[in-house]
């Protein structure tokens, strides 16, 4: 094959074929945005699921657990905790985290450690709404099990 | 050194050791909190130092690949830098900034930080490797934009070869595609499929043309092979790698939300990926082979012909063995993950840096042929030590992933193990890593010695030319130019 390609030509293929398939990129994307909003219900976003997410953030949860299979590998997958912790019961998972993140960290010796947030009620109750929309993405039935 | 501007790459090649040094450490700390969950507890949480040792892991490779085209493009444009001036003033911008935000993460809250630096304005922090406040990914697109700026003048001025070209699209695509960073919906699942745009379209896509690119040029230089064999598959390479790279991006897509057709097209394209990185492997010591001349800096060229294979192993070899949706369903967010992000992060992308380290640095330090014998000896010691520790720890992350999905992941819900529960069984592996990790600490610290090692003058040149080897070190700079 060496003889028959030319430099000029291997040049071709770099250009030409990285800009064809960053288009098909370009399209596939916007079909995927399109059809996003019916894979995470859209409509069931609500402000406090929002405002989860920016608390979830302003303390880089994702600097230890995994969401949806992603970020750190040291603490529990959060994703489907609604599930785990709750048992898909919304008002239990809401006092579930409130009492989780008022009693961290455990005091058990050489357990890997959860830091104390104090976070308000509030910003608790938003995180909760938060994981609760997250659970029911759908992730294409990941993870295999509850335990994440 | 042809160009006295290319000497502007010291100061960024001596801050990028530095900060893979800080980042090592707190490698070993969050090692040992893998293990002791009290270690350090609460003065250094695990997330800070998580975030301390991956910035600083990008940051550093940064560094190198400025550092890396500031020497390079002059050289091969056969024109002065278009502006050292400027260089130098981002160098001090970005080494502040740099430093600033790992004393923002270690000495405050996260919360403080994010309150501080008026994140609300425009929210970008707390998602995993853009933990860095709004204010300081400015500063890193302002960095990058008088770096591209500065790089792309110079090629204009100058001679255009494949590898410069190569390199420039390579660098405007890192400093755009980092844009995404500052996309940050409240809407989760738009905010993964971005985040990935930055993540993947770096490490799978652009930076494996600024990787192909700065390899080609030290493995001409230490070969002395000629240019227009390497141009041609160049080419083809850095192809293969975007074609396959692009919409291998759908590998990620998997279990985030986006559509089921993404579960074959990611697993497709990406088992694609791992091609390129084999060719590199083929090329490179097709080269070495063909060398034509004897080349005394022999650490370089160990360098140069151990990033192709260590990236392979860590990028083609360790990315394939998890890419296919079946596979990716179990191992997604184990330690199988994290066994490839090390493997394939040291295999290209750090031992690139150090092989254009170890073949720039001498000539700056005014050693055109290489290190002293005994200095290069320190040096390929650090090479094996560290790369034999990383393929350890990649080994022992792999068992404890495994070991992590069988007792997790495979059981039906009741029989499976718990999170902590399974992380608790499987402490005996994360000793093995963190001895093999205090191994590779080692390595570096023989590696660092080896810049201290042999009298400054002294070099290889000065040693063999004794030795009356004198007609081959004569033909050197004239093959070196070509
Ligand atoms: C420094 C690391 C760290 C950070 C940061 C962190 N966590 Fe945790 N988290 C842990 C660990 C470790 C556990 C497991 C504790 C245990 O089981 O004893 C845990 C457990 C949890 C659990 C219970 C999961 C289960 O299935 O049992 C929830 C819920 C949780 N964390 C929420 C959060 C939220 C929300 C944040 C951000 C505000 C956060 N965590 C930040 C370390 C962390
Ligand atoms: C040598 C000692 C080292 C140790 C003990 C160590 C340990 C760790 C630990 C514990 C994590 C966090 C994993 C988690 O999220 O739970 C991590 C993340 C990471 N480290 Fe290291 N590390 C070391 C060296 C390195 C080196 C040399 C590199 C690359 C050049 C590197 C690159 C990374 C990357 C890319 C991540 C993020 C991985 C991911 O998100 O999957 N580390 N490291
Ligand atoms: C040098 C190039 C590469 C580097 C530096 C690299 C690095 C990484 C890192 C750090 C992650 C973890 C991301 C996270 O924290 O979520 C990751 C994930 C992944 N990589 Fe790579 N990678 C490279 C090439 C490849 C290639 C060529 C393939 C496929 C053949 C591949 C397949 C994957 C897959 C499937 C995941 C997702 C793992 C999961 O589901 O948890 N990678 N990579």
């Amino acid at each position: 094959m060496a003889d028959h390609l030319t430099k000029g030509m291997a040049r071709n293929i770099y250009y030409g074929g990285s800009f064809t398939f960053l288009l098909l990129l370009f399209g596939l994307s916007f079909h995927t945005l399109r059809e996003l909003p019916e894979r995470d219900y859209r409509e069931t976003m609500t402000e406090a699921v929002a405002t989860g997410k920016e608390v979830w953030e302003n303390n880089d949860c994702i600097g230890c657990h995994s969401l949806m299979g992603e970020g750190a590998y040291y603490a529990p997958e959060l994703a489907n905790v609604f599930d785990r912790r709750g048992g898909g019961d919304e008002r239990a998972f809401r006092g579930f985290l409130q009492g989780w993140m008022s009693v961290q960290p455990l005091a058990a010796p050489a357990r890997r450690k959860m830091p104390q947030f104090n976070l308000t009620a509030e910003e608790i109750d938003a995180l909760a709404a938060f994981l609760i929309w997250t659970s029911r993405i759908n992730d294409n039935n990941w993870p295999p099990n509850i335990e994440g | 050194m042809k160009f006295h501007s290319q000497a502007v790459a010291k100061p960024y090649f001596v801050v990028a050791l530095v900060l893979f040094f800080g980042q090592v450490l707190f490698g070993l700390i969050m090692g040992m909190q893998y293990i002791d969950g009290d270690f350090l507890f609460p003065q250094i949480p695990f997330n800070v130092a998580r975030m301390v040792h991956t910035n600083l892991l990008i940051v550093w490779l940064l560094f190198g690949f400025m550092g890396a085209s500031y020497y390079l493009v002059p050289e091969e444009s056969g024109t002065e830098l278009y502006s050292p001036r400027l260089a130098r003033v981002t160098f001090w911008t970005f080494t502040v900034a740099g430093v600033a935000t790992i004393l923002g993460y270690l000495l405050l809250p996260y919360a403080e930080l994010a309150r501080l630096t008026q994140n609300e304005l425009l929210p970008t922090m707390g998602r995993e490797f853009l933990e860095q406040p709004t204010i300081i990914k400015i500063g890193i697109v302002a960095v990058c934009l008088s770096f591209v700026f500065n790089i792309g003048m110079t090629v204009l001025r100058g001679r255009k070869t494949v590898i410069t070209m190569i390199l420039m699209t390579g660098l405007v695509g890192l400093a755009v595609f980092f844009l995404f960073a500052f996309y940050n919906p409240s809407v989760l699942t738009v905010d993964k499929f971005f985040w990935w745009w930055v993540v993947h379209l770096w490490v799978e896509g652009v930076w494996e043309l600024i990787l192909a690119a700065i390899l080609s040029f030290v493995l001409i230089k230490v070969t002395g092979v000629d240019r227009e064999v390497v141009e041609k598959w160049l080419y083809v390479i850095v192809a293969i790698a975007l074609i396959s790279g692009l919409i291998g991006m759908g590998h990620h897509y998997f279990w985030i939300g986006p559509g089921e057709y993404w579960l074959w097209l990611g697993s497709l394209f990406s088992a694609l990926e791992p091609l390129p990185f084999f060719m590199i492997v083929m090329f490179a010591f097709k080269m070495v082979k063909q060398s034509r001349h004897q080349y005394h800096n022999r650490a370089a060229r160990t360098w140069a012909l151990g990033t192709a294979v260590m990236a392979f192993l860590g990028a083609g070899i360790w990315g394939f063995l998890h890419t296919l949706a079946p596979v990716n369903y179990y191992t997604h967010g184990s330690q199988i993950t994290a066994a490839h992000g090390h493997l394939a992060f040291f295999g290209a992308y750090a031992m690139i840096v150090l092989a254009i380290i170890s073949y720039a640095m001498p000539i700056m330090r005014g050693r055109p042929h290489g290190n002293p014998p005994s200095a290069q000896r320190w040096e390929i010691a650090g090479f094996w030590l560290m790369t034999l520790s990383m393929v350890g720890i990649a080994l022992a992350l792999t068992v404890a992933g495994a070991w992590q999905i069988a007792l997790q992941r495979l059981p039906k819900a009741g029989e499976a193990l718990g999170f902590i529960a399974t992380q608790e069984k499987i402490i005996p592996v994360y000793w093995a890593r963190e001895i093999l990790g205090a191994l590779f600490f080692l390595g570096l610290v023989c590696y660092l010695i080896s810049f201290f090692v042999g009298r400054s003058k002294q070099t290889v040149g000065t040693e063999s030319l004794a030795k009356s080897r004198l007609p081959q070190i004569a033909a050197l700079p004239a093959l070196e130019s070509k």
